[in-house]
């Protein structure tokens, strides 16, 4: 009862938070909105006891990410003083064909039957992922590495170019 | 006779169930409890830093051989309360057109996580705010959410110097939180667990050799030297530093926003030192703790001021370090160093030298951990020597024979 | 487990509400006269030359760029390191695997000078 306050309030400022990341006119302030978002995000794993990933999220989204993205925006625009807004004439029709998106994504979620899973969150879930790594999802977890490899060499031969 | 009486864990169900006893159900008074031990915490970490203050004024003023703060109050122990009652009357200069929510926000975030991490640090065993499974992945967590008001107080200013300033000191953070990571990684693959109360746990073999630091060198070194850049300490305060006459990001803060960055400061050097203690020193390991557990808290503080006094004395002693150096001694000398040690250690782990003698694997990892520190020490010399002069000379100078 | 987190979001409140209290504690006491001299940028004591616009440098992009693939790796290698006493030896081959490739990127970056300063 109260965890479901509580998740409802987390859900609250996530949407907010987005909301503001979208509608900011200043970029840099869309970038605080985002960080909020993240965390909100962040709350709600840890609402559903994955710790783990709550924490990654905080480390790898807050941290690298949406720092990543401040800088990003510093390269290609400055950010000091204030910015216009959305220019897009188009604008509100996007978001009356998002209204309607929400709702039959809403409508497919009432409908749907989503399996449960009864038992607890195991004490030791960190160790399980730890052995999953490594045994039944090995293949993935080096396809992750060079996965983060192609990415690096690619946005540095982006961003060199830029410098040189 | 039997001193096991003498702990402080038992403390919090006893309160719980003295509110239990006042008519709280026990819902009720598991909040109350986790309200009434975050404001202890708090109240612990805000008071803590005033002694904080003076201990550092004074142990640089000794090593510098002058005698630091000594007027106000018993050998100038007053002297961070009267700074602090200055702070708060000082009057708030906001810069013109400053982003006012972001530069208000800035200082509050920038001390934030510095007080969170007080309710993962292990003053005793199992006396910790909260042993969550990720204990040292909220620290790092924590790291995060400080480089993100470092980039608020930086572009908030409305200021060139500090918008750069926050830049530089974001990029130096971030850089160092790897070797810090992959430092703190390596006890953790030693002892299997997360959790800040498990690593000091995991450290209680051998009376006190079985401390990370004895059997991991390296590790510490490279968790010492990230720690000194995460917490923007000497040798690596180069953005902040107070004879620079820009001051980086907290440029255009003054008076009680000035204060929580400053506080902020000084909690974050013990707030390391305190991981370092628990992390690699054994943290509330010592003689006797089983008998009489109060005593963890004397060891867990003995070991964390230790800690305290080496950062101070580094402080004292060490040049400041330039820039591109710090970055070059932390993605081309700790960050390499980290992943071979990594490898290395693992790979001695799982060799299961332990079979064969109970010290064989210590003395292992010794040995790893030492190649490991002459591997640094070279490429730090490499490094460090700067780039090659890119022109040739146009003559040889002469050596004059005498 | 939940409940280990009652002190840490109890704690979350409290602790970023504190500095507040503070800033709030300072606004009562402090003098307020701004002043336009007072509250101008500061630069070095003169005034603000051109716009308040720097030119950024693709390097700091990089070097956040570098710690995004080395946080996602360092946060792959914590379960594993958590785990580590429950896995064989040929875990720990993958896990150098996986370590090794990083350490190319690593050298890419460096050959490449994306890891310079300047």
């Amino acid at each position: 009862m109260a965890l479901q306050a509580i998740f409802l309030l987390v859900s609250a400022f996530t949407l907010l938070m987005a909301l503001g990341a979208v509608l900011a006119r200043n970029l840099f302030h869309a970038a605080l909105f985002l960080v909020g978002a993240f965390f909100g995000v962040s709350v709600l794993y840890f609402l559903l006891e994955a710790e783990f990933l709550a924490i990654a999220q905080i480390i790898i989204y807050i941290g690298a990410i949406a720092t990543l993205i401040v800088f990003a925006i510093m390269l290609s625009r400055g950010m000091m003083g204030p910015e216009a807004g959305q220019h897009n004439r188009y604008a509100p029709f996007a978001a009356l064909a998002l209204f309607f998106l929400f709702l039959l994504v809403a409508w497919l979620f009432n409908i749907a039957r989503f399996e449960y899973s009864e038992q607890a969150v195991a004490p030791d879930a960190i160790a399980q992922i730890g052995r999953a790594f490594v045994t039944t999802y090995v293949v993935p977890f080096e396809v992750a590495s060079i996965l983060l490899v192609v990415a690096l060499i690619g946005a540095i031969m982006l961003a060199r170019e830029r410098t040189s | 006779m039997d001193l096991s009486f003498l702990d402080l864990y038992p403390l919090g169900q006893l309160f719980l169930d003295a509110l239990v006893g006042m008519g709280f159900t026990p819902q009720a008074a598991k909040v109350i409890g986790w309200f009434v031990g975050a404001v202890i915490l708090l109240l612990f970490g805000i008071n803590l830093v005033i002694g904080l203050i003076w201990l550092e004024r004074k142990i640089a003023a000794r090593i510098q051989n002058r005698l630091g703060p000594n007027r106000v109050g018993p050998f100038g122990l007053l002297q961070t309360i009267a700074d602090a009652l200055k702070l708060l009357t000082k009057e708030d200069i906001t810069p013109f057109e400053a982003d006012r929510l972001t530069y208000n926000l800035a200082p509050a975030l920038a001390v934030f996580p510095v007080l969170m991490a007080f309710a993962v640090i292990p003053f005793a065993d199992r006396v910790i705010g909260s042993d969550i499974n990720v204990g040292v992945l909220y620290l790092i967590a924590l790291g995060a959410i400080a480089t993100t008001a470092t980039l608020m107080a930086g572009w908030a200013s409305n200021n060139k110097f500090a918008l750069v300033g926050g830049f530089r000191t974001v990029a130096q953070l971030l850089s160092y939180e790897i070797p810090l990571a992959m430092a703190m990684l390596i006890p953790v693959m030693m002892a299997g667990t997360m959790r800040m109360n498990g690593l000091a746990q995991a450290q209680g073999q051998f009376w006190g050799l079985g401390w990370y630091v004895w059997v991991l060198p390296a590790a510490f070194l490279i968790f010492l030297t990230a720690v000194l850049a995460e917490g923007e300490r000497a040798p690596f305060d180069l953005l902040e530093a107070e004879s620079e006459i820009v001051a980086g990001f907290n440029i255009e803060y003054s008076g009680m926003k000035f204060a929580w960055f400053f506080l902020g400061f000084f909690l974050n050097s013990f707030v390391l030192s305190a991981i370092a203690a628990t992390v690699f020193l054994g943290g509330w390991q010592g003689p006797f703790v089983e008998q009489v557990p109060i005593l963890g808290v004397v060891y867990f503080f003995g070991k964390t001021m230790f800690m305290y006094y080496v950062l101070a004395w580094i402080r004292a002693t060490f040049p400041r370090v330039r820039v591109d150096q710090m970055m070059d001694l932390c993605w081309k000398v700790l960050v390499p160093l980290a992943l071979v040690l990594f490898m290395l250690v693992a790979i001695v782990l799982k060799l299961n030298l332990s079979a064969i003698h109970p010290v064989a694997e210590g003395a292992a990892l010794l040995l790893v951990n030492i190649v490991v520190i002459a591997l640094g020490t070279w490429m730090m010399g490499r490094a460090l020597r700067g780039p090659a002069p890119l022109a040739k000379r146009a003559f040889t100078p002469e050596i004059p024979r005498l | 487990m939940l409940d280990q987190y009652g002190l840490i979001g109890a704690l979350t409140i409290i602790a970023f509400a504190f500095p507040f209290v503070g800033l709030g504690a300072a606004w009562l006491v402090r003098p307020k006269r701004p002043d336009p001299i007072k509250n101008s940028i500061y630069e070095c004591g003169m005034e603000t030359i051109g716009d308040t616009w720097v030119q950024f440098r693709a390097q700091y992009y990089l070097f956040a760029l570098m710690f995004v693939v080395f946080d996602i790796e360092v946060m792959f290698l914590y379960p594993f390191a958590v785990a580590f006493d429950q896995v064989g030896l040929f875990a720990v081959v993958e896990a150098i695997i996986f370590v090794v490739m990083l350490a190319f990127a690593l050298v890419y970056a460096w050959r490449k000078r994306a890891l310079e300063w300047q």
